[in-house]
């Protein structure tokens, strides 16, 4: 799947509302393509990853990530107190005669360190999680993980992006919502494929992740599983706004008990294939369409 | 006064359908929705809104054109790469003040951010304290911990016995200042792969912050074999399950009329949930969990 400039296409599977099914649409949309072009998986979730799960992914490459944290030289400091008033995040106290820094509140943006009047504040490494890459089925793998007890999802997520490869297509996993993390994730892609279910929870947080992938202008289009179930209302809505519906799988207690097993839906009803290359068609048009456009 | 909060690590087990059904059935509480981001238990509660705030939070940074000499300063030091051309992109700011700190001609200030805002309500289940944060914004934990707070006070004020609060997916920052410090974590988990393995990451978190869990299997006839291997886990770890609750339709029907599931129909599934209401209940009462 090529872009005008040659460059590949970067998909991202979102979803406002959490278990809508991102991860199924993700691998079986990633292994549809797996054999016919080259194709990169990539889990942004990094909180609760789950895609590996799926496709059995063959991991050989750890790295760790890492935000770089103050550390305080006391034979240098002389108590002056601008790192603690320069520090937003109020990851810095100073004392009379002690200067505490608090690893947790740190967003490692290096504004004490380079503002110190005395230098005495170099860098040190904290590990906030971990980045995991290798392949399965003919497709490249990456995913990453926040380390237990941390709070802050972007610098793991920032890595694993920057593994995507511009020479293939990149099928991108996010995590539910809509805040800051999940728009890190989102950022750059040429194309937001939003899951969600026909219930009133999955409509509310739809109407959100729309809002959200309009806001930084990236095209979408939807999936809808586990139709069957709910109402009526989210196809009224995606026709209101315009939004394709790219996909539609029924609520089928089948394709519920393959999930349970983790076994990818495309490799469980080896029909559903052609859909899922049928959805890739038409997102390559709009994708296509839009960077044609601008 | 109590605080129970409701977690899953995978989103979409069902929790939004628990804290509405636990809405019904306990008597004294406030409810709290610390789902700031995607918010769903209004949709079931339908609150009026009593009280509505601003939420204040968090700073980006502005470059004026007009006095920025184009040094470049500012982009050699951003480490979030938030600064193309003189212009600040607000998603990727992280609101640090770096490059305010440091313009040698002082170009760039640093603006407030309207994060989002937070609502008290009336709903025939009594009082619910719920948020909206703005599409990408930060500091969910603040607007939840503010959340939190402002319904301890309602328990307080109003003599509750509880709060109740419906939590976000995921494990880091909104989890995280959701569950610090409550007494209770229910964790709704399903019988999947997936489930299975996120359980295992929020437990961890738990037990990280020092919260005794108890664990719901939802949707448990799904897949029975992958059910007991969650039972046999979570007695390996000492938690307890407290409930298996059946795959049924009548819980997204309850979504679909708007009600909690408890109320909407009488079956297995709200036996189910009313029994493990009265067991959350004796152990919030007794303290039960406390060693754990
Ligand atoms: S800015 Fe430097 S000298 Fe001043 S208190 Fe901080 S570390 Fe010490
Ligand atoms: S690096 Fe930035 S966030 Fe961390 S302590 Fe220094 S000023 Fe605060």
């Amino acid at each position: 799947m090529q872009h005008k400039n040659g460059k590949r296409v970067i998909i991202s599977i979102a979803s406002g509302k959490g278990g809508t099914g991102k991860t199924l649409v993700a691998t079986s949309l990633a292994l549809s393509l797996a054999g016919k072009e080259r194709v990169q998986l990539l889990d942004c979730d990094v909180e609760e990853p789950n895609a590996h799960i799926f496709v059995k992914a063959v991991l050989n490459h750890k790295e760790s990530v890492f935000i770089p944290i103050p550390k305080v030289d006391e034979n240098k400091c002389t108590y002056c107190g601008k790192c603690a008033e320069v520090c937003i995040y109020n990851a810095v106290a100073v004392f009379k005669n002690k200067v505490l820094v608090f690893p947790e509140l740190c967003h490692g943006c290096g504004a004490c360190s380079y503002l110190c009047p005395e230098s005495a504040i170099s860098e040190e490494y904290r590990e906030v999680g971990i980045v995991e890459t290798g392949n399965s089925k003919g497709m490249d793998f990456v995913h990453g993980k926040l380390n237990i007890g941390e709070a802050m999802p972007t610098p793991v997520i920032r890595k694993v992006k920057s593994y995507i490869n511009s020479e293939m297509t990149a099928i991108v996993d996010i995590s539910p919502g809509t805040s800051c993390p999940v728009v890190e994730a989102v950022k750059q892609s040429d194309f937001c494929l939003l899951v969600t279910e026909p219930t009133p929870f999955g409509l509310n947080d739809l109407i959100l992740a729309v809002e959200m992938v309009k806001k930084l202008g990236i095209p979408h289009g939807v999936v809808i599983n586990r139709a069957g179930v709910g109402d009526t209302k989210l196809d009224e809505y995606c026709r209101k706004e315009n939004i394709p519906i790219l996909l539609t799988i029924p609520l089928d207690s089948r394709i519920a008990i393959l999930y349970s097993r983790g076994i990818t839906l495309v490799e469980g009803m080896s029909q559903w294939k052609n859909n899922f290359l049928r959805a890739l068609v038409k997102i390559r048009e709009i994708a296509h369409e839009r960077a044609c456009s601008t | 006064m109590k605080e129970l909060v409701v977690l899953s690590g995978k989103g979409g087990t069902g929790k939004t359908s628990i804290v509405g059904s636990f809405a019904a059935l306990a008597k004294s509480k406030v409810l709290v929705d610390c789902d700031v981001d995607a918010a769903d238990l209004h949709l079931i509660l339908k609150p009026t809104e009593q009280q509505k705030e601003e939420f204040w939070s968090g700073q980006v940074a502005f470059v004026d054109r007009e006095a920025c000499t184009e040094c470049g300063l500012c982009q050699e030091v951003c480490r979030f790469k938030a600064i193309n051309d003189f212009t600040i992109d607000p998603v990727s700011c992280e609101g640090c003040g770096f490059c305010y700190h440091i313009c040698p001609v002082q170009a760039i200030t640093m603006k407030e951010q309207m994060a989002g805002h937070w609502f008290i309500s009336k709903t025939r289940y009594g009082p619910l304290v719920h948020a909206r944060l703005g599409i990408a914004q930060e500091n969910s934990g603040k607007l939840i911990a503010m959340v939190r707070q402002k319904a301890k006070e309602i328990a307080q004020e109003q003599k509750l016995d509880y709060t109740i609060a419906d939590g976000p997916p995921g494990i880091g920052c909104p989890v995280i200042s959701s569950l610090s410090g409550a007494n209770l974590a229910l964790l709704v988990t399903e019988p999947t792969l997936s489930g299975m393995h996120d359980l295992e990451r929020i437990i961890s978190v738990c037990r990280h912050f020092g919260v005794p869990p108890l664990v719901c299997i939802n949707k448990n006839d799904l897949n029975e074999e992958n059910s007991r291997q969650i039972e046999s886990y979570c007695l390996n770890q000492g938690i307890e399950v407290i409930s298996k609750i059946p795959f049924d339709n009548a819980v997204t029907e309850a979504i679909v009329h708007a009600l909690p599931v408890v109320e909407y129909s009488q079956n297995r599934v709200t036996n189910e949930i009313e029994k493990m209401w009265q067991n959350i209940v004796a152990s919030l009462k007794g303290d039960k969990y406390a060693h754990l």
